[in-house]
């Protein structure tokens, strides 16, 4: 059985370690928040300028002053700090940042992702996204193996405009989890009873299978 | 020099002109220089260059000065939450430059730290990177990117003094302590104005002289995404 959305972003959150700074994009991502180990003590960066994003507020705790990078209210907590949009930048393209995880649209074998834009339809902007992938250590993209007409999402070229080149180091879809590294891109986890013919099947990208990992 | 002037439009006055560039604070709608934007459009000056990271929603914020055609062109990183934004743009209106958002914040920065262009590898490969010129450091590619300046930065504080010595609130900080640095100008419009003194030295965020005028501005703060828990 595929891997329901929350399965993604649980599974995504055995990617957490003791000690990371970690972004989170809008959307599934969002969720990998839900799954934090509470043996793991981490801090969430929010790229508007705030280290240490707490939860949304209860009604009455509301402050149109704190919100994160989806515009939706939330709050502090005690190791909190708030700074401008150049430091929040500084601390995403200076590599001081651990963990990135965000939706695609597209990710080729090489690490390629294109999540910002669909010729032809409004663009809304890429946000800090180029500035996340070309600047974190770790990039983990959580997508959906194939797009809702089922075509493959995982490609030998990324057909979309790019968000950046040879950026993603991991790829968790409802079907299982692929490394990509030097070496290209390996398929290391099946979900439950998901076969590999299966995946060979809607997947369009060249991939190793590494299941012994 | 006295800063503190009665209110937005007094503060504006004789700084505004058509097709000049204007910087906006703000992230979404958070610590946006509500009662600025209200006043240049009722100022009416037009074929505007406005930079910032978002475009308001479609009744209020920038969406203000959208809807009375008063702007030309955007300089944004994500523009998502307006109608009229994508309306104008696709008949051709509206003109429109994306920058990833840290290569924005950085540029504005740069400008007002007087440094005309840096390097980045953000963006590189991508449609970003098209005509800049690119540069190899330590084995990375990097495009080159310019600093910004503006003719006006208009911004939000929590708090000011009479100095122009400002203190910002959570994340309504955002794009507004570097934008100050960009004007040429820079108005700010805050909360709360105090006596010279009355803010602690060593925690204000953007020191005077970044500040031409301020004046204390009334606020509606509106909210995007209103997101709750429930009490268990």
């Amino acid at each position: 059985m595929p891997w329901t959305r929350l399965q993604m972003a649980e599974r995504a959150a055995a990617e957490l370690k003791d000690g990371y700074y970690v972004n989170l994009g809008i959307g599934i991502p969002t969720l990998v928040a839900n799954f934090i180990p509470s043996n793991i003590d981490l801090t969430l960066q929010s790229e508007n300028g705030m280290l240490g994003m707490g939860p949304f507020p209860y009604e009455d705790e509301v402050d149109p002053d704190l919100i994160n990078a989806g515009k939706q209210t939330i709050t502090e907590l005690k190791r909190t700090s708030y700074f401008s949009s150049a430091d929040s930048f500084g601390m995403i393209r200076g590599g001081h940042i651990d963990l990135s995880i965000l939706g695609a649209m597209e990710v080729a074998e090489n690490g390629d992702l294109a999540n910002w834009m669909i010729p032809g339809k409004m663009v809304k902007g890429m946000g800090g996204a180029m500035d996340l992938v070309a600047g974190v250590k770790k990039v983990v993209v959580i997508m959906d193996h194939n797009a809702k007409d089922s075509r493959p999402k995982l490609l030998h070229e990324c057909s979309l405009p790019l968000t950046g080149a040879g950026v993603v180091d991991l790829v968790i879809t409802d079907l299982g989890v692929f490394v990509i590294n030097d070496r290209g891109l390996s398929l290391v986890e099946l979900a439950p009873d998901v076969r590999i013919d299966e995946i060979k099947d809607r997947t369009e990208a060249d991939f190793t299978v590494d299941l012994a990992r | 020099m006295k800063k503190v002037y009665k209110n937005a439009g007094a503060a504006l006055d004789g700084l505004l002109f058509d097709g000049m560039t204007i910087m906006a604070g703000g992230f979404g709608l958070c610590g946006i220089p509500e009662n600025l934007i209200t006043a240049i459009r009722d100022a009416g000056v037009g074929n505007l260059t406005v930079i910032s990271n978002n475009a308001g929603v479609d009744d209020f914020g920038l969406g203000l000065l959208l809807e009375t055609h008063q702007i030309k062109k955007m300089v944004s990183s994500y523009v998502g939450e307006n109608k009229l934004f994508e309306q104008q743009f696709l008949s051709g209106e509206l003109e429109l430059e994306f920058n990833p958002q840290g290569t924005l914040a950085e540029r504005i920065r740069a400008g007002g730290a007087g440094i005309p262009g840096f390097y980045t590898k953000t963006g590189v490969g991508t449609v970003i990177a098209e005509g800049k010129p690119h540069k190899q450091f330590d084995g990375e590619t990097h495009i080159l990117e310019r600093g910004l300046t503006a003719d006006l930065s208009i911004i939000k504080a929590w708090k000011g003094d009479t100095a122009g010595n400002l203190i910002y609130r959570k994340t309504a900080r955002n794009f507004n302590p570097i934008m100050a640095t960009a004007g040429r100008a820079t108005v700010a419009e805050v909360e709360e104005i105090v006596e010279v003194g009355a803010l602690e030295a060593d925690f204000i965020h953007t020191p005077g002289i970044f500040v031409q005028r301020i004046f204390k501005g009334e606020f509606e703060k509106r909210i995007e995404q209103r997101t709750t828990r429930e009490r268990e």
